[in-house]
């Protein structure tokens, strides 16, 4: 890297000081409210105040820190799906397709299952949402490993020809008479998960979130298999020298990233919206590649990414309550944190040094 | 039946230019060897600010001058972020539709509030050169953006990339950075001019939609275009003039949807089958290609001198 100016040079380090790496997320936070607070000017609100509803009122009452838990549950299950992938190198892009397949299952098996009871049906319909995403992830993942076909792509528009299905679905053979939005009809009592605390929207969805990002953990750190797919991932010629299947890695690794996507749409279906929906989703395959890079694709790190994305997510809808300024304050600065966050773990490798 | 069919190629020549711009621009980054998935967002950005700019200043080529701006300075982020600090470029391209998105919508409802009804402006008119010929005129009474997408810009870039030093300079760092750097390419400045020029059409593609077809701004009036393009760019092997096939056969399921649709035909099968349709015969192309899909060699791969 040639930047140099004013007789400073970067070079590049390979062991940046330790105390760099917690501070990455502290200086990406306040970089990114430095430059969103000019739209919130523009919103004709004061910047302090706004980041005062913004991030620190929504953990100050119960009803909304509760919230932050609910909107951060698909953000756990997408985000560890990522992880699961990404770090074996496979660039799943296809979360959001894989989430809708496991919602369709959900929702199908709800009504079907209406006479069924609670501790059959609940179950079912989870391990029917995970082989959901696993199957609809199956396409790309075999055209991979067997046909060398790039996974960014087909996992891309996969999601596409998934929407196509739900609103199909939605428009045809599924659509509720009894509607007039293009909606599945509601699911049986038994397949609609508990809530953890009455009069709140919390339920069991975030329960599983938890136990999947325990999973997720466990996984990767204490399993020769998390090992083998960490190897792959960091480089396939290499771990294939060292003896690892790298075709039979990849395509478990691919299909039980799409299982975990699938659980984020049974639970969005069973837990927040009793129907299979267009609008299930608010894009939370595309933010749960957002989550797994900024958690640094470990289970910590996808858990408090999360958990401060549920934040945003929470704080944004109070702000626009309270102050006005438009709700997809939270989507920008989402999207900027990530940018400027991608920036300094780059940059954490370099140096300054005076020439 | 003749005028069914003379009036689905008018309707497809208008679906498939918002499309083409885009996929046109994709082609010029992924042929740098950038995959630039900021390309939905890019186009919403372009469709938005084209849009305000329009309303607010009463001018609609201030607008679409605006829009393409906007286009390139997104370009120009993805190029900060991909090239200059080598990120991951799947992930820089969400984070920028992301943030284009949230932008838009964020001073859209700082503008225009929470209505119902989307505000509209008083269009670009649409040319009619042959209006005494009936079914000629149905044919070519189109925007000038459609004339100059399919005869300006397609041929334009096609003579580009294959006819001139610039272009052969785009194609060898997407190809080769590291041999294009030994003759003397200057491989960042290239990759750089390249998401530019591609984020202006992306935002073209955009603006076109909100001031030319629709005359107005929806939340849903890219819905997923920027994905198509993304598809027409592989079906199309790379090649703008191929990628202009893509983008008609794209826009003629489409429109030949709309028209069933509007029709009220029953059909055995779903409307949506003609959407999915192009992504399908993507991924098989793209099956069927397999290891020799003519992917841009260095496409996905930052370039470091070291």
């Amino acid at each position: 890297m040639e930047t140099s100016r004013l007789r400073l040079r970067f070079v590049k380090t390979d062991n940046p000081p330790v105390w760099v790496r917690p501070l990455i997320p502290v200086l990406a936070l306040v970089v990114t409210f430095i430059l969103t607070s000019a739209l919130i000017f523009w919103a004709n609100a004061n910047p302090f105040e706004t980041y005062y509803h913004f991030l620190i009122a929504p953990l100050t009452n119960k009803v909304s820190a509760l919230e932050i838990l609910v909107k951060a549950t698909p953000l756990m299950l997408t985000g560890a799906a990522v992880t699961f992938a990404f770090a074996a190198g496979y660039y799943n892009i296809g979360a959001e397709g894989q989430l809708f397949a496991g919602a369709i299952a959900a929702a199908g098996l709800g009504v079907a299952m209406k006479e069924v009871p609670a501790f059959i049906t609940l179950p079912t319909i989870i391990i029917a949402g995970f082989a959901a995403g696993m199957v609809w992830a199956t396409i790309p993942a075999l055209l991979k490993v067997k046909l060398q076909v790039d996974e960014v792509v087909t996992t891309l528009l996969l999601n596409s020809v998934m929407g196509f299905i739900v609103s199909a679905l939605l428009n045809g053979p599924w659509r509720d008479p009894n509607s007039g939005w293009p909606q599945s009809p509601e699911i049986g009592a038994s397949a609609i998960f508990f809530k953890l605390i009455p009069r709140s929207r919390l339920n069991l969805g975030f329960v599983i979130g938890l136990l999947v990002i325990l999973v997720l953990w466990f996984v990767l750190t204490r399993t020769s298999f998390g090992l083998k797919m960490r190897a792959v991932g960091l480089g396939k010629p290499a771990a294939r020298f060292a003896g690892i299947h790298v075709g039979r890695t990849t395509l478990i690794a691919a299909l039980v990233s799409g299982g975990i996507a699938g659980i984020a749409g049974v639970a969005e279906v069973a837990g927040i919206q009793y129907h299979l929906i267009g609008d299930l989703s608010a894009g939370y395959g595309y933010t749960g590649i957002i989550i797994a890079t900024l958690g640094s694709l470990n289970a910590v790190g996808v858990f408090i990414a999360s958990l401060f994305f549920g934040l945003v997510d929470a704080g944004a809808q109070t702000v626009s309550r309270v102050l006005g300024v438009p709700v997809y304050l939270g989507e920008i600065t989402q999207a900027t944190m990530l940018l400027v966050a991608l920036g300094f773990f780059l940059l954490q490798r370099y140096r300054l040094r005076r020439m | 039946m003749e005028i069914f069919i003379i009036n689905l190629i008018g309707a497809t020549l208008r679906v498939s230019t918002p499309i083409l711009l885009a996929a046109i621009g994709e082609t010029y980054a992924e042929r740098a060897g950038i995959l630039n998935l900021g390309i939905e967002g890019t186009m919403f950005f372009g469709a938005f600010i084209g849009f305000f700019v329009a309303d607010k200043s009463g001018s609609l080529w201030l607008g679409f001058l605006i829009a393409v701006l906007s286009g390139v300075i997104f370009g120009l982020l993805m190029a900060l972020l991909t090239v200059t600090l080598g990120v991951n470029q799947h992930v820089s391209g969400l984070g920028i539709t992301m943030l284009c998105t949230g932008l838009s919508l964020f001073a859209f409802r700082l503008n225009y509030g929470g209505r119902s009804i989307p505000p509209s402006i008083e269009s670009f008119q649409q040319l009619a050169p042959f209006k005494n010929i009936p079914w000629l005129n149905t044919l070519t009474e189109q925007y000038l953006f459609t004339y100059v997408a399919f005869l300006v810009i397609v041929p334009l870039a096609w003579w580009l990339l294959y006819r001139t030093s610039f272009g052969l300079k785009i194609r060898s760092v997407g190809e080769n950075p590291e041999a294009a750097d030994a003759a003397g390419v200057n491989v960042f400045a290239i990759r750089y001019a390249a998401l530019a020029i591609g984020g202006g059409l992306m935002a073209a593609g955009g603006a076109f939609l909100s001031l030319a077809q629709l005359g107005a701004f929806t939340h849903g009036i890219i819905a997923g275009r920027g994905w198509v393009a993304i598809a027409i760019v592989i079906f199309g092997n790379w090649n703008p003039v191929r990628a202009m096939w893509g983008a008609l056969i794209f826009g003629g399921a489409s429109a030949l949807q709309l028209r069933l649709q509007t029709m009220g035909l029953q059909l055995p099968i779903p409307y949506e089958t003609f959407l999915a349709l192009p992504y399908i015969v993507t991924i098989i192309a793209l099956v069927l290609a397999g290891r020799n899909a003519s992917y841009p060699a260095a496409l996905l791969k930052p370039y470091r001198r070291e």
